[in-house]
């Protein structure tokens, strides 16, 4: 009876440990999900801000249509990239690069820099650009704790059963791209 | 960071409990005092009490707060980069809907954060803390005030103060029923002695229950500002931004008009703190010596994380025992790259300027700019009437 009583309780609490176990990975896995969304939510915030920033600085910039096309040009290539990931990366990158130099450049028109549309575009971007950052450190973070919880015991054993495994993390290139996107004002 | 979240949670509830359980005690030696087996009635008085205020401040506890600090709440047309540093912060804090931004038309540098958890939260800054820190700084607190909403500092704190609230009128009206009261106490001559140690041990609670309910409160209060300097070290990965606000928050001598006693723990920056007793730590303060708390943010060598923030704290204070559970270090210890300053394109006096118009604009001043260059900031009192430019001498309408 004794041992009957003491299985009962044994397996009650081995039930509520694996549905806790389980509970968690599945949290974290949607957080690491949700993360991944977020930096797609940031990227195309950039990608919709680009169009306006060039309409507005295109009548002072008069002698600049290299920089200002080359900014249209990567930000096409980073919309209509799909599917490959670091493909994906390399364009936005690429974008990063050439919006910096905008912002380099914007710094020889006094008139420009005058311009509260301007300015309120340039602390849009540069808050974007932010936000893509932090968003990728939000996802690296949550993609560290899944990849601890599928490796470390005892959570691996339930892990592996349910097919639970580690996502990708974001790895900053060189150390150029570890300089958090530099706005020069 | 969910472990860190979980030791959090368990700490309140321990403290929420250990609360109740002096408010209990506290409502039952009252009765005692005034009545001989009036105790369970005592009792009950106090649980209600508790609950009616506990209920009052989970219900709406941080609209109070937010009148009480004169706290008005804006848009992100008013103020975009206080807006999106907010913004930011939840992308990287994890919060999925930003909290409501207030500010606060007052010139010393200050800022808290409210509501019962990441669902509904607000985060109020002074003028005075937009003005003076810049970009990376402003970074660093509110990464500090969303790590309070996020770990539901601020809900255990106004569950808290409710309790400690109601422990504090049960103490002051039982010290005064007894020391006025007290001879005409009706006790039964069987009683004797007995009724005396009742009534002495009734009487040393209520003068030691608000002190312990204090007491309990400050030392996690303590715990949990620089839990959340960790995490706001954390989410920024930059720990030099909220230490340079720090700084310059705590050198102000500027003094928060009107603030009480029961709001000051919610800053950031203990508002009743002496100036110049930054590097004292005393145990009757809710805030760690800020001195202390620059100190350790600024040795936080190499990784910008909780584990790096924990390191720096047991080297500071020469601690064995660090603030983070070690499960929650396991969990997070990876991929903390710190990183640079971003640097601020806005001068002192750009952010002044943009200060002091988002409050002309919050009165609903009107705006005219003028061909000469000034811009006219006028009241309502003229909507409908003609004023001249100072400068140049043109007339503008003011619209209504």
């Amino acid at each position: 009876m004794l041992f009957f009583l003491v299985f009962i309780i044994l397996a009650v609490v081995a039930v509520f440990f694996v549905v806790g176990v389980y509970n968690r990975l599945v949290r974290t896995r949607n957080e690491v999900k949700n993360a991944w969304s977020q930096i797609d939510v940031q990227l195309k915030r950039r990608h919709d801000l680009i169009p306006n920033l060039v309409e507005t600085v295109k009548g002072y910039m008069t002698h600049e249509r290299g920089t200002l096309e080359a900014v249209t040009r990567a930000r096409q290539q980073a919309v209509s990239v799909s599917g490959d990931l670091t493909e994906r990366m390399k364009a936005e990158n690429f974008l990063s690069q050439t919006l910096r130099s905008l912002f380099a450049v914007a710094e020889n028109y006094p008139d420009l820099k005058a311009n509260q549309n301007f300015l309120a575009l340039q602390e849009e971007v540069a808050s974007t650009e932010n936000k893509i950052g932090f968003a990728r450190q939000y996802y690296n973070d949550a993609a560290m704790r899944l990849k601890n919880q599928v490796e470390m015991f005892p959570s691996n054993v339930l892990a592996g059963a349910f097919g639970f495994h580690p996502e990708p993390f974001f790895e900053v290139e060189t150390a150029a791209e570890r300089q958090a996107p530099q706005i020069k004002f | 960071m969910f472990d860190l979240i979980r030791a959090n949670r368990r700490r309140s509830a321990l403290l929420v409990v250990a609360m109740a359980a002096l408010l209990l005690a506290a409502g039952f030696a009252l009765g005692e005092g005034v009545q001989e087996g009036a105790g369970p009635l005592g009792l009950l008085g106090g649980l209600a009490l508790g609950s009616a205020l506990a209920l009052v401040s989970y219900a709406s506890g941080d609209s109070i707060l937010l009148a009480l600090a004169g706290a008005r709440r804006i848009d992100k047309a008013d103020h975009p980069v206080l807006w999106n540093v907010v913004e930011e912060m939840c992308v990287a804090s994890g919060i999925a809907s930003p909290p409501a931004v207030y500010v606060i038309d007052q010139d010393a540098p200050n800022a808290f954060a409210t509501g019962r958890g990441p669902e509904r939260a607000a985060i109020a800054v002074t003028a005075g803390l937009l003005e003076r820190l810049d970009r990376d700084e402003l970074q660093g607190v509110i990464a500090h005030e969303l790590a309070h909403v996020r770990n539901r500092d601020v809900l255990y704190l106004l569950m808290v103060v409710a309790m400690a609230g109601a422990i504090v009128i049960l103490a002051d009206t039982g010290r005064r029923f007894l020391w006025m009261g007290g001879g005409r106490r009706r006790t039964s001559e069987k009683s004797g002695s007995a009724g005396a140690i009742v009534l002495v041990f009734a009487l040393v609670l209520m003068i030691a229950a608000p002190v312990v309910a204090q007491l309990l409160y400050l030392a996690v209060s303590r715990r949990r500002e620089y839990l959340a300097d960790a995490c706001g070290a954390q989410f920024t990965r930059y720990p030099e931004g909220l230490a340079s606000a720090l700084q310059k928050i705590a050198g102000s001598q500027v003094p928060l008009k009107g603030v009480s006693r029961a709001m000051a723990p919610m800053y950031i920056h203990d508002p009743l703190a002496a100036v110049g007793s930054a590097d004292v730590a005393s145990w009757g303060s809710t805030h760690p010596p800020v001195a202390l708390r620059i100190r350790i943010l600024r040795s936080m060598a190499g990784e910008a994380d909780l584990a790096g923030y924990d390191e720096a704290f047991r080297k500071v204070t020469r601690r064995a025992v660090g603030l983070v559970p070690a499960g929650a270090l396991a969990e997070e210890r990876a991929h903390a790259v710190p990183r640079p300053a971003r640097g601020d394109p806005r001068s002192r006096l750009d952010r002044v300027r943009e200060t002091t118009d988002m409050f002309w604009r919050l009165k609903r001043y009107a705006f005219l700019s003028c061909a000469c260059g000034t811009t006219l900031k006028v009241p309502r009192a003229y909507a409908g009437q003609e004023l001249q430019c100072p400068h140049c001498g043109v007339p503008h309408p003011v619209p209504a």
